[in-house]
């Protein structure tokens, strides 16, 4: 496609050439041969001709070339995208989800001026005025010589001053940015401006720094623009020169008028290119940074290993997992995030996670989900390695209710059905009212139908995850890992959740990262994480409250001995036991 | 049209550098056509033979306009960099006293970022009027009536096409595309939008998409969404292309008809034979005045819109008038008791109340804690008790009296406010501190600090205080922001506190080590405390539960939890929470 550009751009240079041609073969049969209108009607028709084609032939350029542009940022949008996902959460997590969703829509489509003009620019900037020497070059030497020393000075010119100014404009963009950094600031600051008090004095400061940015930039352009200016300077001078050289010549019969004429038409489109070249590249600066980062993006390796070659399958039923010596740290680290964990989740058991942030509690299950690979030891399921499957197959097996589930732009309906797109309406109405959130969706404007996420309905923490446990239990998978929410949710989300786990855990073999007394009574076995290693892992009635408690400080021993922890149905019976 | 009026006011006083920018404009671009009209003459006559001493004009023209180009050209980029920057200025601190009385409107509160940042950039995008709308019409103008004036010389039948083929290239050419792509503008930000939240929810709910092996419905959408954009693309690149070349076919008809009609003035002898390249040459130099008509054409939709949404913003009535005539905040040695009676309100007129009937009383000295689920109305309390919104119904009194006929600004320098969301600016952490109270001396701001136990933080820092903050700076945890909003509510040292859910967005480790300095700060202080988090609520003198607007119960710590209605509900539900995470 790109190619087709530049064949357009040819094309249109050569259509350009024999326009010139005609014009001043009219040009001097009226002027020097005193022909009439009707002796030159065959030249001014073949010339009505090269200026439609002309016009045709950068009609064409421009929407092959946009195309081109189109076709290639979509190829590329999709293999960043894909990789991305390959990458998983560990690699893309937080905040950098915003700076990768801007570089995957936004940074791509800046590709467009690369992409579309810059490219085919370069290559038209030395094939056009080549092509312009050699027709020139049997009418008149000499010019074509001139034209052929000239023409190398302007990209020497602009690479030379280029390099130097291309710095400091670079430096007035980023104080222009910088200032309307400052400007967005005091907006989003206003609220504590004005609480104190201090909202009024901002206006004079936002007048007196945008006056002492305008300084300092114009100060920057001053030399920024001198660039430019000797750039036309030197061309127009160079039109001048060979205007003048061709006039005295032709005193001197030197050279033949129409050859001059044609000559001084020329001359302009011999510079043309090499100017256009100047303003694209300008333009396709902004491309070059983007197209690093993509690039930057597209080779970053994956976390997880090699396909298998065999997909090994299990047979449908429980399923209980051996973890053995495993370890993990994350690249660019030096402190293992998991180190040496060995665990048996037995089939049709819930284990309780407990340990403070960054004790490795999301490492164990991105490893579980196959978010990533261990660096040493190994996962199996029922004596199966789980890397002797496909991460897409593995996953098949398990559910994960993350900590913040997350709700796509789209139904609810549609939100739940993505755990398995074939299930019938019964089937989510189904998995809706064991996960309890039936009550909740029938209070949404249009049920199932409501438009939730993004744009959508926002609904709060509870309400998603209990989105997200319907979303499990139609999966219906023999293992479920769960992240408990930290944050306090409303009594009747956390009331309604403990139903909903309670239906969910049956029959399967849960991981539960818990934050809650209430959902550690629920488990068959805690297990307690600290600094990448289990501290203790041991029956919920063996260990007691007060074990963990002296681990954690986080409840006063005076409680503590009141007892261990018991499998409570009453709501608050342990509530007393953290008071301070 | 009125968009376009009220935009082209902001140009008045700037109107002298701007006539400056036209006028260099237009030399810039009667230097070049004279420059190529005079090459072509210079050529013309030389073929005659005459003199040598007879073509040094022209020569010397043709030798010096290029220079006289490359300058016009050097000023005139220079003076309306100038201007435009002059006018952001102006725009900004315009629009920063139009939205000003509005904080904390609507539009600044809910997930404000992407929206401001909106605002912002649209404000920016206003500068565009002059360089790119304004001052590329003009110049078009004036150099068409150049074209004409000249062409007249020859022959006023000339001078006419010359104008109407000016005049088509630089309004029918433009008008004709913004037909063809009307709504495709619009296509185009909706097909951008639908993308970009594709790849947003694909990457922000990865864990779930690959959890439920999705990636392949995820990839399939976004091919969908890019194939829609690529689809819009298409039919503007076809009608960019159209553009241009239309204007290139308009400029060398142009030239091959004025030929055409010259051709038998030259051999009528109305015309020398000398000036038929000139002619062809001149109408092609001066359609450069009219090409950039176009994009100019599109620019100004652009900006229109952009306009469009920043006077939707800004012609808001603000939410609270300040009284015409102000008065003083009275000084009471004694203290100042906030009450609020029988207060209702609602954000717009019809809406569901989001307060009804509040009636309370914080009286000097005292500490009442306002607790109850997210979305019960406990922000709009703040709100109120600020003044930066007015009750529906109701008044609120400070020592007795209505607040309205108060001066604000005194008005709110009796309360300081410890926020969940602590907006620290792009600033030094000095000048963060400063905020609270500018005239500070090095002292106070170090016994602040102090107070706020911020004193580690700041030791670790290599600059110290002197260190830059926020987006652009050292990125502070939550915990160390919330210290420097106290310690700021340290220095302001106001006899009324508000702390508003202070402890909102951190984990009960920070939490738990951040109270200790809260206390302090309440120390003496007539204290209103807003939260979700029910921790030393014993400490309180009363607690009002809210929900849905109301006050359902209100008591003391012990009252509340002897009643087992919401209250205990609530307390039941927290101290279920680990406090290990």
């Amino acid at each position: 496609m790109l190619a087709l550009t530049i064949v357009l751009g040819m094309l249109g240079a050569i259509a350009t050439i024999a326009q010139i041609a005609l014009l001043s073969e009219i040009v001097n049969a009226v002027f020097l041969l005193h022909r009439g209108l009707a002796q030159v009607l065959v030249p001014l028709a073949l010339l009505m001709g090269a200026l439609t084609l002309r016009a045709s032939l950068l009609w064409g350029r421009e929407v092959t070339a946009q195309r081109a542009a189109i076709r290639l940022k979509s190829s590329l949008r999709e293999r960043v995208f894909a990789h991305l996902l390959q990458l998983g959460p560990a690699w893309s997590s937080g905040e950098r989800t915003g700076e990768l969703a801007a570089v995957i829509s936004e940074g791509i489509e800046r590709l467009d001026a690369y992409i579309g003009r810059y490219l085919p620019q370069l290559v038209l900037s030395v094939v056009v005025p080549l092509l312009i020497i050699v027709v020139i070059l049997p009418v008149d030497w000499f010019s074509a010589v001139l034209l052929l020393f000239t023409g190398p000075v302007i990209p020497l010119l602009m690479a030379l001053v280029g390099s130097n100014t291309s710095k400091r404009t670079r430096a007035q963009w980023a104080t222009l940015s910088l200032m309307s950094a400052h400007f967005l600031d005091v907006m989003q600051g206003l609220t504590t401006l004005k609480v104190f008090g201090r909202s009024q004095a901002q206006q004079e400061r936002i007048a007196l720094i945008s006056d002492r940015f305008r300084d300092k930039t114009l100060q920057v352009l001053r030399y920024a623009f001198l660039s430019g200016a000797v750039l036309e300077f030197m061309t127009l001078t160079a039109i001048g020169v060979i205007a003048t050289m061709l006039g005295v010549r032709l005193l001197n019969n030197g050279i033949s008028f129409d050859s001059a004429f044609f000559i001084l038409l020329l001359t302009p489109e011999f510079y043309r290119p090499l100017q256009e070249l100047g303003v694209q590249r300008h333009a396709a600066m902004e491309g070059a940074a983007s197209a690093k980062r993509i690039f930057e993006i597209l080779e970053t390796p994956l976390a997880t290993g090699v396909e298998p070659v065999v997909e090994e399958s299990f047979p449908t039923g429980p399923i209980t997992i051996d973890i053995s010596a495993l370890s993990y740290t994350y690249p660019r680290k030096e402190q293992p995030a998991l180190d040496g964990v060995s665990l048996q989740l037995a089939a049709n058991t819930c284990t309780a996670l407990v340990g403070r942030s960054g004790a490795g509690k999301s490492t164990l299950v991105n490893l579980l989900m196959r978010f990533m690979d261990a660096t040493s030891g190994t996962i199996r399921a029922n004596g199966v390695p789980i890397t002797a499957l496909s991460p897409h197959r593995w996953r098949e097996y398990v559910a994960l209710v993350p900590q913040r589930p997350y709700l796509f732009y789209g139904t609810v309906r549609e939100n739940i059905r993505l755990a398995r797109p074939e299930a019938s309406d019964d089937e989510i109405t189904h998995a809706a009212t064991l996960a309890g959130v039936t009550a909740l969706i029938d209070e949404l404007p249009r049920g199932f139908d409501t438009q939730v996420g993004e744009q959508g309905m926002q609904l709060s923490a509870g309400q998603a995850q209990r989105v997200a446990i319907a979303r499990a239990i139609l999966k219906n998978t023999p293992i479920l890992i769960l992240d408990e929410p930290t944050s306090c949710l409303d009594p009747d989300s956390e009331a309604r959740i403990r139903q909903s786990l309670t239906s969910l855990m049956r029959d399967r073999t849960v991981l539960v990262i818990a934050h809650r007394y209430n959902t550690i009574a629920l488990a068959d076995r805690i297990v307690v994480l600290e600094d990448g290693r289990i501290i203790e892992a041991d029956t919920r009635d063996a260990l007691t409250l007060s074990a963990h408690a002296r681990l954690l400080g986080a409840v006063s021993t005076s409680e503590v001995s009141e007892g261990s922890i018991e499998r409570h149905t009453a709501p608050h019976s342990s509530a007393y036991a953290s008071a301070d | 049209m009125k968009t376009f009026t009220r935009l082209l006011a902001f140009l008045s006083p700037l109107r002298w550098r701007i006539a400056l920018a036209i006028l260099l404009g237009s030399v810039m671009l009667v230097s070049s056509i004279s420059l190529f009209g005079m090459a072509a003459y210079l050529i013309a006559a030389a073929a005659l033979g005459p003199l040598l001493v007879l073509l040094s004009i022209p020569i010397y023209l043709v030798q010096t306009m290029g220079i006289v180009r490359a300058t016009s050209r050097y000023v005139e980029r220079l003076v309306s960099h100038n201007t435009t920057l002059r006018l952001l200025a102006h725009l900004r601190v315009w629009a920063y006293k139009r939205i000003e009385p509005q904080a904390p409107a609507h539009l600044l509160v809910h997930r404000s970022g992407d929206l401001l940042a909106r605002l912002v950039a649209d404000i920016e995008d206003l500068q565009n009027v002059y360089l790119r709308v304004v001052s590329p019409m003009v110049v078009a103008l004036v150099i068409s009536l150049f074209t004409f004036g000249i062409f007249s010389i020859f022959s006023p039948e000339l001078a006419w096409v010359a104008l109407a083929f000016l005049a088509t290239a630089g309004l029918g050419v433009p008008c004709l595309s913004a037909w063809l792509s009307r709504g495709l503008g619009k296509q185009q930000v909706a097909a951008r939008a639908a993308l970009n939240t594709q790849v947003v929810d694909g990457l922000q709910g990865i864990q779930d998409v690959l959890a439920f092996g999705r990636s392949q419905a995820q990839l399939e959408g976004l091919a969908a969404c890019d194939c829609a954009l690529g689809r819009v693309q298409r039919r503007m690149a076809t009608i960019t292309g159209l553009q241009s070349a239309l204007g290139d076919l308009l400029m060398n008809t142009a030239m091959w008809v004025l030929i055409i009609l010259a051709i038998p003035m030259v051999a009528t002898r109305y015309i020398d034979g000398v000036y038929l390249g000139v002619i062809g040459l001149l109408i092609l130099a001066s359609f450069e005045a009219v090409q950039p008509l176009a994009p100019a054409f599109q620019g100004l939709g652009h900006s229109l819109t952009a306009a469009e949404r920043v006077f939707a913003v800004t012609d808001a009535p603000p939410p609270v008038v300040e009284s015409d005539t102000p008065q003083p905040v009275q000084v009471n040695p004694g203290g100042y008791t906030l009450s609020f009676e029988q207060v209702h309100f609602t954000y717009l007129p019809g809406e569901r109340e989001v307060l009804s009937d509040i009636s309370f009383e914080l009286r000097q000295g005292l500490r009442v804690a306002i607790v109850g689920p997210s979305g019960a109305g406990k922000s709009t309390l703040v709100r109120l008790a600020l003044r930066f919104r007015d009750p529906t119904s109701g008044i609120i009194c400070l020592n007795g009296q209505d607040i309205r006929p108060y001066n604000l600004r005194e008005l709110r320098e009796l309360v300081g406010v410890v926020a969940q969301d602590t907006y620290i600016f792009n600033d030094t952490l000095r000048a963060n501190l400063l905020l609270a109270r500018p005239q500070a001396g090095e002292a106070e701001i170090e016994a602040a600090v102090e107070q706020a136990q911020l004193t580690e933080f700041v030791r670790q820092l290599p600059q110290g205080l002197k260190t830059r903050v926020g987006e652009l700076g050292l990125q502070m945890s939550g915990g160390e922001r919330q210290r420097l909003a106290i310690a700021r509510a340290f220095l302001k040292n106001a006899p009324i506190l508000i702390l508003d859910e202070a402890t909102a967005n951190l984990d009960a480790l920070t939490e738990r080590a951040l109270l200790d300095a809260l206390d302090e700060l309440t120390l003496g202080r007539t204290t209103l405390h807003i939260t979700h988090r029910l921790l030393g609520m014993e400490r309180m003198h009363e607690i009002l539960v809210l929900e849905r607007g109301s006050i359902v119960e209100r008591g003391t710590h012990e009252e509340l939890l002897a009643v087992e209605g919401l209250y205990r509900q609530l307390f039941d539900v927290q101290q279920g929470v680990l406090t290990l995470s």
